[in-house]
């Protein structure tokens, strides 16, 4: 059924007793061309990429727990694409480009707002930072514009300009913003079961069965189940999904955390980043003050994290925004993010013949989604990586070809 | 209508009536009394409506008299102190309190967005996924009436004007709750010796006492809480803390508090005191004794401003001294909600009692015939009159199964409140943030707690534990606090337990929903299970057809739980509602996560006194007061301020910068580079470490002399510079970058401690011990030669050598390297000598023209050399090679940090990006810092780019423009022209040549 | 926030320390003899588990010593910590199956 403002009208009038599954629980099949493991919204991206653009509809998301509960449910929904590195900027900004039109296209409002979002600089080496990516940006068809101090202030007018490092300019993405993260799941979930991809949740992942070096399928929670290829996209877990076919990643799981506010009127428009004093923010549709925080530094995957990262968090953006100190923490949360070194994704074939990887997104996920789906079942499917993937593959950290988007930011001299 | 809290009863609770306060709600200037909360105070004043719903805009009422209030938001106080969304149910009633509603525009009363209501039948949960798509264009114009109608109060517009303070405490025994079950806990716990400490968030101690009068060992409750309090107020080893929450459970035990210490005054008027206190307790043991929550039966319209709680209405009438009407329906499916019709009665009120149970027997129901109170057995209230205010309700009799009602059996009672229960969920939320397993007991139809985790001990006791007995709770109590105390140590003794006279309450009837004429979200009334966010039953009916059905969906779908009361009184009707639909018992439904906080936490006291000159504090060098009194306009380098320039009044940076960098060729400039990074290095195996960590060899090096060194970190990229200097035989100075200086220490430490352990090396941070002026220029010599008595000749003293002796009468270590390729002297001195040191040059200097200079002058007179800034002119992908530094990697040694990394075949290639110096065709143009060079110019991007621009400056030394860039294949492009494109559409062309600017072959320093 | 037994002080808060990854991973005697597979091995991929995981800690704001600590990643308990050099507690259960 179409969802639709006539859709609504038509199913208020028998009280929406009309509306059909989002998506069906089928049981599962004994075989599928292509199995993903993760039903995050890379994961349903995936399929429903697989099964739209190319050609492939037997097609089945294994999800351990429920649809979106890893880090799909759990972030702060920023969307941007200005990136450093050209290969970082292709990959996101193919991702913004999807963001535009994908609610027409899923037919699911997944609220993408391009509201703008501000990285501020808040010191000489900031400026040179923002610089250097935002005519990086520039010239890959980005858009970015620098905005100085007053002109942040008109965007922001209760930021406190001269805090402790004080406010010399900022880097505006206007097709930045946010978007509903649930919503990109379901949207997803629901248009690629359209297609007839079998989305089946509470199914576990319990081992591969590899033949010869080739994947051939994988045991779960419900049985053996068959396939051609298999793509794993399970964040945080996908160290531990790689064990069970012999495989090492590089990558570490740690807590990353994330705090809403009590919902109030409209105070906030953009999204604004500073990694001056590491906190960023942005206020949801409903009004809560949404926050995040830099991740613990140890592996876990208890998805807690300790309290003096909210400290800190919460004392960074009360520095810059002195008028929040009497709002109100009311949720906070924890997810587990997989990171690798050089703080870019790994999209990459393994040594195992057709069993491929999607993870590594580290604290950005979210924002990728369109764009990690699409080349991971294009790369899938096809006999190639897709171009825009190429680049993340596993081979760099051997060849030493990093996409290295952690370093450029964090040097300080 | 004049309000003279005509609902306030003549004697009784525990207010004080000889301290009248004056507050208004809403502009309307109304009275209450000390010990009030504004929601007791507005219920006195017969205020009924109070707020809007968030989605619907309906009109609510106070609905507890707690934490959990859904409805009751309030903005509170005004200019500096406004804070919205207060719950006025946990607001305690001040002289002067201002409170407003808030979610209406124009007023309470003519909501605009009332509409919303009207238009309900069309906006079900998740209608937004389902529509505002076309035309897509549309979604942000959509969206900013959708995010005005949103939210609740309004953001504080002003810096918080109070003050907030952390605290931190040990104990054995954290107790968390003192009802009567927390407190018996405290009684054996703080007996036996243990540190205790009893956390509360009322005002006073009592819990459930305070409001539900009882017995303990034949005398009032309260008197017994009473003489607890004073038993353990007399304890030393004893902390009591009331207004005080537990809002987080974290791991080891370690518990997050918020007292509120002067919230309950006028703002402004808590004196030396913080407004709020942030407790961070660790605890050896901790007794959860949180109580239980009371959630209402979901009828239809049971959201209408009069339905409450069956409990609050009892705290209202018991300890505030409220009759909040005069005719009262009660409606349950318990026992317990009895004793308000009780209460009720026996204040005066006409009350009637609904009960869902078509042969509710025992003490209390006869009690309260007794009290000739009409029972309507196996009934149901299935409709409310009245949208504002409660006029009356409309009764049928249930059919045998619950699920439908008995149209003929149709009854109306007026009344003004209904009081309702559906039974009393435990409070376990600080259980599961414990990590603990949550059990269902079907007995009380909520969860327990069941197994924790080892890593974070606790007990629980009374109502949390599903122990609504007092006499059980007494008991557990009791006997939790001796096991805790026991637990860490403390053996004390386990008193009988007090005996207490509370009724035995029959069995319950689980309806998660009450039915009504039309089918559960059918007809045109609804059924509230969530009142702040507008979830229906309704809603969670058509999630589960749409295949919402795990709980986390069904939370995110219907929004269930994300209100600012989290759910408390909500979240286990929705599980019960979605068990039912899903035909499972409510365990394997399962349970949302709860999160911490438990209620919602400022962030000014998260924050507490770690703001403004305390937030991330400034380092400052020993001369800051000079360059204070100097015109010194400071940069923030990690967390060093350090002089930017010195301005002369009017100056530009620019000019400023222009004339120091003159002065430094010309005569001589100074500046302060005591914020370098600086560790001493001592120790047998110095000289290997030092092999190990930079990329040249290091052991050849002679006593006095120093060196540069590049250190790479494993990945082969450049991660530090600086000089090394030796100091003896096994003693070497080690400098670093300003912002690198606590990272290379920690990354030396590393090594020597886990890989090279019987390496015999120690290193020390001294940055903060010396403080340095470098004095630069042709002058240098001749200057330095007035205040001391070293030899100071090239032959005796030469570039790249360290002597130690006195200048200016203080100990120094003088080194001779220069950052600026001038002749230059680095003076180090005990810290507390630099502003000492740095006056007398000035004064010595005057006659050179001596110039004090800041960063911005070094980094031109640095690029004029060519010399890199690591993290400026390296970005962590940048090889010794790829800065034209191969000569600095040993081609001898064996092996160092990164070397291996180098011969990678990405690493190893040939036309990476390269360190190269850019001359604008324009010698006047500075190139912009960031900008980049394309490999060809198109009148739009894309455009493939070559590199970017590192450093860029106006050289007044060079005579014009200069520029260092990463440029790829850039040394096989000397000579070549390349072209910058701008984001303003501008092209700048440049020359691409050596990064060596000046003075080409070094001489100026080394003279 | 985990209470932490530094071997050299004893117990403390979580704040004073910092962790810096998987422990035991000793540096190859002779990288040039390391193909570059197994050199990016050595420096870029680490044990991940969820479960018993073995990983060194700073005693940054302390007496800055490193030692070694066995936690399970799942629960964050920590099942011992131990100086560099000395050999891991041997741990009874088992679980987790990723590297």
């Amino acid at each position: 059924m179409k969802y639709s403002i006539f859709s609504l009208l038509r199913n208020s009038l028998n009280h929406h007793q009309g509306w059909q599954l989002a998506w069906r629980s089928p049981d599962p099949k004994p075989r599928y061309d292509v199995l993903i493991v993760g039903g995050g919204g890379h994961g349903l991206a995936t399929a429903y990429y697989l099964a739209k653009e190319c050609g492939i509809r037997s097609v089945a998301v294994l999800e351990k727990g429920w649809l979106g509960g890893g880090n799909t449910g759990r972030n702060t929904t920023i969307v941007r694409s200005n990136y450093l590195w050209d290969e970082s900027a292709a990959l996101y900004d193919h991702a913004v480009d999807l963001w535009h039109g994908l609610s027409q296209e899923l037919n699911y409002n997944v609220m993408y707002s391009p509201r703008g979002l501000l990285h501020l600089a808040h010191s000489v080496h900031d400026m040179q930072e923002i610089s250097r990516r935002g005519n990086s940006n520039h010239l890959n068809g980005i858009d970015a514009e620098f905005l100085d101090p007053r002109q942040v202030k008109e965007m922001v007018p209760f930021i406190n300009l001269n805090c402790r490092y004080p406010v010399m300019g900022a880097l505006l993405q206007r097709r930045g913003g946010t978007a509903r993260h649930d919503a990109v799941a379901w949207g997803y979930a629901r248009a690629a079961d359209e297609m007839g991809v079998d989305i089946i949740q509470n199914c576990e992942v319990t081992g591969f069965r590899i033949d010869n070096g080739t994947v051939r399928g994988v045991e779960t929670s419900r049985g053996f189940i068959g396939a051609n290829k298999v793509g794993c996209v399970a964040a945080g877990h996908s160290s531990v999904l790689a064990g069970m076919a012999g495989l090492r990643l590089p990558l570490e799981s740690f807590p990353l955390q994330a705090l809403v506010s009590e919902p109030v009127k409209p105070v906030i428009d953009c999204v604004v980043m500073s990694n001056g004093v590491h906190a960023y923010i942005s206020q949801s549709d409903k009004g809560e003050l949404v926050i995040g925080a830099s991740s613990d530094d140890y592996n876990s995957y208890t998805q807690r994290g300790g309290f003096n990262v909210i400290e800190d968090t919460i004392g960074a953006i009360v520095e810059l925004y002195p008028i929040f100190s009497r709002m109100r923490i009311l949720r906070q949360w924890g997810g587990v993010v997989d990171v690798t070194v050089d703080r870019s994704p790994l999209i990459s074939r393994t040594s195992v013949r057709n069993l491929f990887f999607n993870c590594g997104w580290g604290t950005g996920g979210f924002k990728a989604t369109p764009a990690s789906g699409r080349v991971f079942a294009h790369s899938i499917a096809g006999e190639e990586m897709h171009s825009i993937a190429a680049p993340f593959s596993i081979d760099r950290f051997h060849s030493g070809a990093l996409v290295d988007e952690g370093a450029a930011a964090a040097v300080a001299h | 209508m004049a309000r003279y809290q005509q609902n306030r009863l003549p004697t009784g609770g525990r207010i004080d009536r000889g301290r009248r306060m004056s507050f208004t709600f809403d502009g309307e200037e109304m009275h209450g009394y000390a010990g009030d909360t504004l929601a007791s105070a507005l219920l006195a004043n017969d205020v009924r409506m109070v707020g809007r719903s968030f989605k619907y805009h309906r009109p609510r009422g106070i609905f507890s008299a707690g934490a959990e209030e859904p409805n009751a938001l309030v903005q509170l106080g005004e200019g500096a102190y406004s804070e919205p969304n207060m719950k006025a149910t946990q607001v305690e009633l001040y002289e002067g309190l201002k409170s407003e509603s808030q979610n209406r525009w124009p007023n309470l009363r003519f909501d605009i967005a009332s509409i919303n209501s009207a238009a309900s039948r069309l906006i079900p949960a998740g209608f937004y996924y389902k529509t505002f798509m076309w035309p897509a264009s549309m979604w942000m114009t959509y969206e900013k009436w959708i995010r005005k109608s949103a939210g609740l109060g309004k953001a504080p517009t002003h810096a918080d004007p109070d003050r907030y303070e952390h605290r931190y405490a040990h104990c054995d025994v954290l107790i968390v709750g003192a009802g009567p079950a927390g407190l018996a806990a405290a009684l054996t716990a703080g007996r036996s010796g243990a540190r205790v400490i009893v956390v509360d968030e009322q005002s006073e101690f009592g819990g459930t006492l305070l409001s539900h009068p009882a017995e303990i060992d034949e005398i009032p409750a309260m008197e017994w809480v009473g003489a607890v309090t004073a038993e353990l107020r007399g304890l030393d080893n004893v902390t009591l803390l009331s207004r005080t929450t537990v809002i987080g459970y974290y791991d080891y035990n370690y518990l997050v508090a918020l007292e509120r210490v002067t919230d309950h005054l006028p703002p402004g008027t808590g004196g030396s005191l913080p407004r709020q206190r942030l407790w961070k307790i660790r605890a050896t043991r901790v007794v959860l004794a949180t109580g239980a929550i009371e959630r209402g039966l979901v009828f239809a319209d049971n959201d209408r401003p009069g339905v409450m709680q069956a409990g609050a209405v009892r705290s209202y009438i018991n300890r505030y001294s409220v009759l909040p009407a005069s005719n009262i329906v009660v409606f349950t499916n318990n026992d317990s909600a009895y004793r308000t019709a009780i209460d009720a009665s026996a204040n005066g009120s006409t009350v009637t009692v609904v009960d869902i149970r078509s042969s509710p027997r025992g003490e209390l129901i006869d009690k309260a015939e007794q009290a000739n109170i009409m029972v309507f057995r196996g009934s149901a209230v299935t409709a409310v009159q009245g949208r504002t205010r409660i006029r009356g309700v409309e009764i049928m009799r249930l059919n045998a199964a619950g699920h439908g009602v008995i149209r003929s059996s149709t009854t109306k009672v007026d009344c003004a409140i209904v009081a309702t229960s559906g039974g009393w969920t435990p409070t376990i939320h600080l259980h599961s943030q414990a990590g603990s397993k949550l059990i269902y007991d079907e007995s009380i139809a909520g969860y327990v707690p069941g197994d924790g985790v080892n890593i974070n001990p606790h007990r629980s006791a009374g109502a949390c534990n599903g122990s609504f007995d007092l006499g059980k709770c007494l008991q557990e109590g009791l006997r939790a606090g001796h096991a805790a105390a026991s637990d860490a140590g403390h053996e004390g003794e386990m008193p009988i337990a007090p005996r207490a006279s509370m009724e035995v309450e029959g069995p319950m009837r689980v309806l998660w929903t009450i039915p009504c004429k039309h089918p559960v979200g059918r007809g045109p009334k609804k059924h509230f299970h969530e009142l702040q966010n507008d979830s229906t039953v309704g809603d969670i009916h058509l999630a589960v057809r749409e295949g919402f059905s795990s709980v986390e969906h069904l939370k995110r779908y219907t929004t269930t739980g994300m209100a600012t009361d989290q759910g408390k009184t909500s979240n286990l009707i929705a599980l019960g509602v979605l068990s039912g639909l899903r035909r499972e018992p409510v365990q394997s439904t399962g349970v949302t996560t709860f999160r911490p906080p438990y209620t919602p936490l400022t962030f000014g006291a998260v924050v507490g006194q770690n703001r403004r000159e305390l937030f991330l504090q400034e380092r400052k060098t020993a001369m800051h007061p000079w360059h204070d009194r100097n015109g010194a306009v400071y940069e923030d380098v990690g967390d060093w301020k350090r002089p930017r320039y010195f301005s002369t009044g009017q100056e530009s940076m620019d000019r400023a910068v222009q004339r120091e960098c003159l002065a430094v060729r010309n005569s001589i400039g100074m500046m302060d580079a005591s914020t370098l990074g600086k560790i001493d290095i001592q120790g047998r195996d110095s000289a290997w470490l030092l092999d190990m960590m930079y990329t040249n060899a290091w052991s050849k090096l002679e006593t006095g002399r120093c060196r540069y060194g590049l250190m790479l970190n494993e990945h082969g990229m450049v991660f530090d510079d600086g000089v090394t200097t030796r100091i003896g035989e096994h003693h070497y100075h080690m400098t670093t970058t300003t912002g690198g200086a606590a990272r290379v220490l920690t990354w030396l430490e590393e090594w020597l401690q886990t890989e090279w352990p019987e390496k015999q090396v120690y290193c020390t941070s001294v940055t903060e011990q010396w403080a340095v002026a470098a004095i630069n220029g042709p002058a240098a010599r001749d200057l330095l030669s007035e205040l001391t008595d070293m030899p100071l000749d090239a032959e005796s003293f030469p570039f790249m050598s360290m002597r130690e002796g006195r200048v200016a009468g203080v100990p120094a270590r003088v080194f001779r390297i220069s950052f600026s390729g001038e002749l230059s002297y680095e003076i180090n001195v005990p810290a507390h000598h630099g502003l000492y040191l740095w006056e007398q040059l000035v004064e010595h200097g005057a006659r050179y023209d001596l110039c004090p200079y800041g960063t911005e002058s070094m980094h031109v007179l640095r690029a004029e050399k060519g010399f890199i800034i690591v993290g400026q002119d390296t970005d962590g992908a940048v090889t010794p090679d790829d800065l034209g530094m191969d000569w600095i990697v040993s081609k001898k040694k064996q092996d160092f940090i990164g070397r291996r990394s180098l011969s990678r075949s990405d690493t190893a290639r040939a036309g990476r990006k390269q360190l190269v110096g850019l001359l604008a065709e324009d010698p006047k143009q500075v190139l912009p810092e960031g900008a980049h060079i394309v490999a060809e110019v198109r009148d739009k991007p894309p455009m493939p780019m070559l590199g970017h621009v590192t450093s860029s400056y106006m050289s007044p030394n060079v005579g014009r423009s200069i520029a260092l860039a990463l440029l790829e294949d850039g040394r096989n492009r000397m000579g070549e022209q390349v072209s910058l494109k701008l984001m303003d559409g501008r092209v700048m062309r440049a020359t691409v040549v050596d990064p060596v600017f000046y003075d080409k072959d070094g001489a100026r320093a080394r003279g | 926030m985990f209470l932490i037994d530094c071997p050299w002080c004893g117990v403390r808060d979580q704040q004073e320390f910092s962790c810096h990854g998987q422990a035991h991973i000793a540096r190859p005697e002779n990288p040039d003899q390391l193909s570059d597979d197994q050199w990016g091995d050595y420096v870029f991929f680490r044990d991940n588990p969820s479960g018993i995981h073995y990983e060194r800690w700073v005693h940054s704001f302390g007496c800055r010593r490193w030692f070694n600590a066995v936690r399970d990643t799942s629960s964050d308990e920590f099942l011992g910590t131990y100086k560099p050099g000395e050999p891991p507690p041997v741990i009874a259960e088992k679980k987790g199956t990723g590297h």
